[in-house]
């Protein structure tokens, strides 16, 4: 066989605690378009980010035609000839679209931007690759689809560009325009490029890919081509054999219902979505990215406000959009993000424990600073925070004792029910346990919970029930005795 | 994970830093005066005296209460540069009603006390209001919000009297600026204490005061733990544009006339004492102590420097490099 364009052999990546890539393996050849597959945190964008040279890899070889390689900065491997097109726009929106494809690398003529060069030369890019968009045209002025064009053009702008890493480009397109793409691809892999396509999307490995590699929890599980290969194969492959995380659910759900909501709608994330949810239950919301999971979730909370449809505690209606309101009726919310939403990260753990809880624990708008204290204390033993004391600030902690920070301020105003987005994200093994610990001994105790999750095997583990949202409904119910992984990735996709 | 002991050390040196470098240039400032007593080119070390040091909390006052808003606004991740002009603004209507000249007299002491008093900090509050719903509601970014302010405000307070000052101020209003209490504390510094204290109860110790730092160090997060930030951040504002009416009570008194130039780049040495007390401009960090240490060194260093007949121009540049270098050590510190 002759040597592959990109050989990446048993790539090792940690970050602080929490091990991203154990055994990540990728090959890619000339001519060819190689699916990467699997779900969040499997480890697809941390290999691809160590072949763009973002983070330098703890122990592995890169080799590009056979040569050993390694980067140190991004520039390195481009010079190296490995180009991305970006799956979020990163365009300059002020800028023309000439300048967006060659910014910074734009011809010059006596120190000044030669702007007939630099136009010239982006026509006949665009005209090569068929892309009919004028280079002058403002990029903020073109339509989504035709700006994530742009980005294609910018990532081929780089002649010597031999490897090139689409990250889920479909995402942004319509069935019209991601036709065209696909024509571009193919037409790029007859001209001798080696070519990386990342998709959640099934379907598309069938179209386009022609070799494939699954990652999951770090680790590339299986490699080849995709010529025999069936949907069915592949969605078990991904799900895999399980690593036998260890689950804590002790809790029972009771009949009586604790909150509902009823034909919920907030266009365009989702419609008509009614459920309800029992005392003592844990309930999961299964749905890819982009399923309106999120946006769900914050307009239960009050963070946003529905176009229509009700949702009630206890029986009582919740006030749409007022957040008081809604932790005063006893709904506490740990978000998606917790660096952008979920804690202040330049104060100190009690600071951010105390947060929720002040509205209870003041008089006259003076803080009872024993309650606070006492709150703080509680929620550090309870949730098993390790910091040095709550006077740490919490960007010193690790990942899974800031997501505990999170939990802690959640509880820490004694809710019923508790909004879980990706409770466990990013969250190393022990953390993990701690937080299903936690879960659990809330809704043994009364509370019942909504949790989203992308780990299917969390989301089996946890639930009592789990809805599917897709595109924004909800299209179906499991119950978590008769649920397989494969029934609900089916359900999603 | 720091260690307990190096984590103890590191904050100990943040939290008194500030005092060191005051100490220290007070002992600088101290050492040149005694130096030229030895030559004998000075009878006294002018310096270290109770009258002078009197005197710099006098020279700070006004410029130490705006730095106590600021410094709530600051730590808001925002920036209110529109002090000075609001201070000259509620000075102006304090002074109109605090001067003979009109000619009414009904209650004479009341008139002359209670409604500048109240026309000053019900002015400010009002500038500050606007201020902090342009920020909050229509979210606009606070340095052009309060810039906006920082013109209007000025031009109001030529609008008032046509562009011309007022003066014959009442001697019951003049006591705000001149009065002493004990014949001994200068009434600018008592309040400048009453605003420090009040200030400092208001930032550590309320519930507001909590959400002031959460609202600065990550609004999003704030608003998801349930803090109301449009809220907060309105009377951040507000708060910030009643010590503005305070500060111009006081430079009105203290001035003995309104003047419409009054408090003209007042924010800057407000921005300076807070920035050298230890504040982010990013928000979500700063102290009221630090910020008073911070007016204190201006002060010191304005006093010190016109002790020892240094040029003002030259003072300029003096004072410039220090908040540079103060920023740059805070910095280097944190990194």
């Amino acid at each position: 066989m002759d040597t592959p364009r990109l050989s990446m052999r048993s790539i090792q990546k940690r970050f602080g605690g929490v091990k991203a890539l154990t055994d990540g393996n990728l090959t890619l050849r000339s001519g060819e378009v190689h699916a990467l597959c699997g779900g969040n945190g499997a480890g697809k964008s941390t290999i691809l980010s160590i072949l763009m040279g973002f983070y330098k890899p703890d122990s592995g070889v890169i080799e590009i035609d056979g040569e050993a390689k390694s980067f140190n900065s991004a520039h390195e491997a481009l010079e190296a000839g490995i180009a991305i097109v970006q799956q979020e726009l990163s365009g300059v929106p002020q800028l023309t679209v000439a300048e967006n494809i060659y910014l910074g690398s734009e011809p010059r003529r006596r120190g000044f931007i030669d702007f007939d060069t630099l136009n010239r030369n982006a026509e006949e890019l665009l005209n090569r690759l068929g892309f009919d968009i004028d280079p002058r045209a403002t990029l903020g002025d073109l339509a989504v689809a035709t700006q994530q064009l742009v980005e294609i053009a910018k990532a081929l702008s780089h002649s010597n560009a031999n490897i090139l890493i689409f990250d889920e480009p479909t995402s942004a397109l319509g069935e019209k325009d991601t036709q065209r793409l696909f024509e571009v691809i193919r037409e790029l892999a007859a001209n001798g490029k080696a070519i990386a396509y990342v998709t959640h999307r099934l379907q598309e490995v069938f179209t386009i890919a022609n070799a494939y590699t699954v990652f999951k929890d770090g680790e590339t599980v299986i490699e080849g081509k995709v010529e025999g290969l069936t949907r069915e194969m592949l969605i078990e492959s991904m799900i895999g054999g399980s690593l036998g995380t260890e689950f804590v659910k002790d809790n029972v759900p009771a009949p009586a219902t604790l909150f509902e909501v009823k034909n919920l709608t907030r266009a365009p994330y989702f419609r008509d979505v009614s459920f309800q949810l029992h005392g003592n239950e844990i309930l999961g919301i299964y749905g890819l990215v982009g399923s309106g999971r999120s946006e769900l979730l914050d307009t239960l909370y009050g963070l946003e406000i529905a176009d229509s449809g009700d949702v009630q505690i206890e029986g009582r209606p919740l006030t749409p959009g007022d957040v008081d309101g809604a932790i005063r009726s006893g709904i506490a919310y740990v978000t998606e993000d917790r660096a952008r939403s979920g804690l202040v990260l330049k104060a100190s753990v009690g600071a951010n424990l105390a947060l929720s809880n002040l509205r209870f624990i003041n008089s006259f708008g003076m803080v009872q600073e024993r309650k606070e204290r006492e709150c703080v204390d509680l929620a550090i033993r309870q949730m098993h925070i390790r910091t040095p004391g709550p006077e740490e600030i919490v960007s010193n902690l690790s990942g899974g004792n800031q997501q505990k920070v999170v939990l802690g301020r959640c509880m820490a105003v004694g809710p019923k029910v508790l909004l879980l987005d990706e409770p466990t994200r990013g969250v190393d093994v022990g953390a993990k346990k701690d937080i299903y610990r936690l879960i659990s001994e809330f809704t043994v105790g009364g509370g019942a919970a909504l949790m989203i999750s992308s780990d299917l095997e969390e989301i089996i583990g946890m639930c009592d029930r789990i809805l599917v949202l897709r595109s924004g409904e909800i299209v179906e119910e499991f119950k978590h005795e008769a649920t397989t992984q494969k029934d609900l990735m089916m359900a999603a996709i | 994970m720091t260690s307990p002991t190096l984590s103890v050390k590191r904050i100990s040196f943040q939290k008194y830093g500030i005092i060191i470098a005051f100490l220290a240039l007070c002992a600088l400032v101290s050492a040149i005066c005694q130096i030229k007593v030895m030559q004998g080119v000075w009878p006294v070390n002018v310096f270290l005296t109770v009258n002078n040091l009197m005197l710099i909390l006098h020279q700070i006052s006004v410029n130490g209460i705006l730095a106590v808003g600021m410094t709530f606004v600051v730590i808001s991740a925002g920036i209110d540069l529109s002090v000075g002009s609001v201070l000259a603004f509620s000075g102006m209507m304090a002074a109109s009603f605090a001067t003979r000249s009109t000619g009414v007299t009904p209650w004479s002491g009341v008139y002359f006390v209670a409604f500048p008093l109240l026309a000053a900090l019900f002015t400010g509050a009002l500038c500050g209001l606007v201020n902090g719903l342009i920020v909050s509601r229509f979210r606009i970014q606070p340095f052009i919000a309060t810039l906006g302010m920082l013109l209007a405000a000025r031009g109001l307070t030529m609008a008032v009297t046509g562009g011309n000052p007022i003066s014959a101020l009442s001697p019951e209003f003049r006591w705000f600026g001149t009065g002493r209490i004990f014949d001994t504390l200068p009434v600018p510094v008592v309040f400048l204490a009453i605003v420090f204290a009040l200030a400092w109860v208001l930032l550590n110790k309320t519930v507001f005061g909590r959400y002031v730092y959460a609202v600065g160090g990550n609004e999003k997060s704030a608003r998801t733990s349930g803090v109301n930030t449009t809220s907060v951040l309105t009377w951040t504002y507000i708060f910030a544009g009643f010590l503005s009416g305070v500060a111009g009570i006081i430079l009105t008194a203290k001035t003995g006339s309104a003047q419409t130039s009054a408090g003209t780049s007042y924010e800057l040495d407000a921005i300076a004492a807070v920035v050298i007390g230890g504040a982010s401009l990013a928000g979500g960090v700063g102290r009221l102590t630090g910020t008073f240490f911070g007016a204190l060194i201006i002060g010191v260093m304005n006093n010190g420097l016109d002790i020892l007949g240094v040029e003002s121009f030259y003072q300029s540049i003096i004072k410039g490099a220090l908040i540079v270098l103060a920023v740059i050590i805070d910095s280097r510190r944190q990194a």
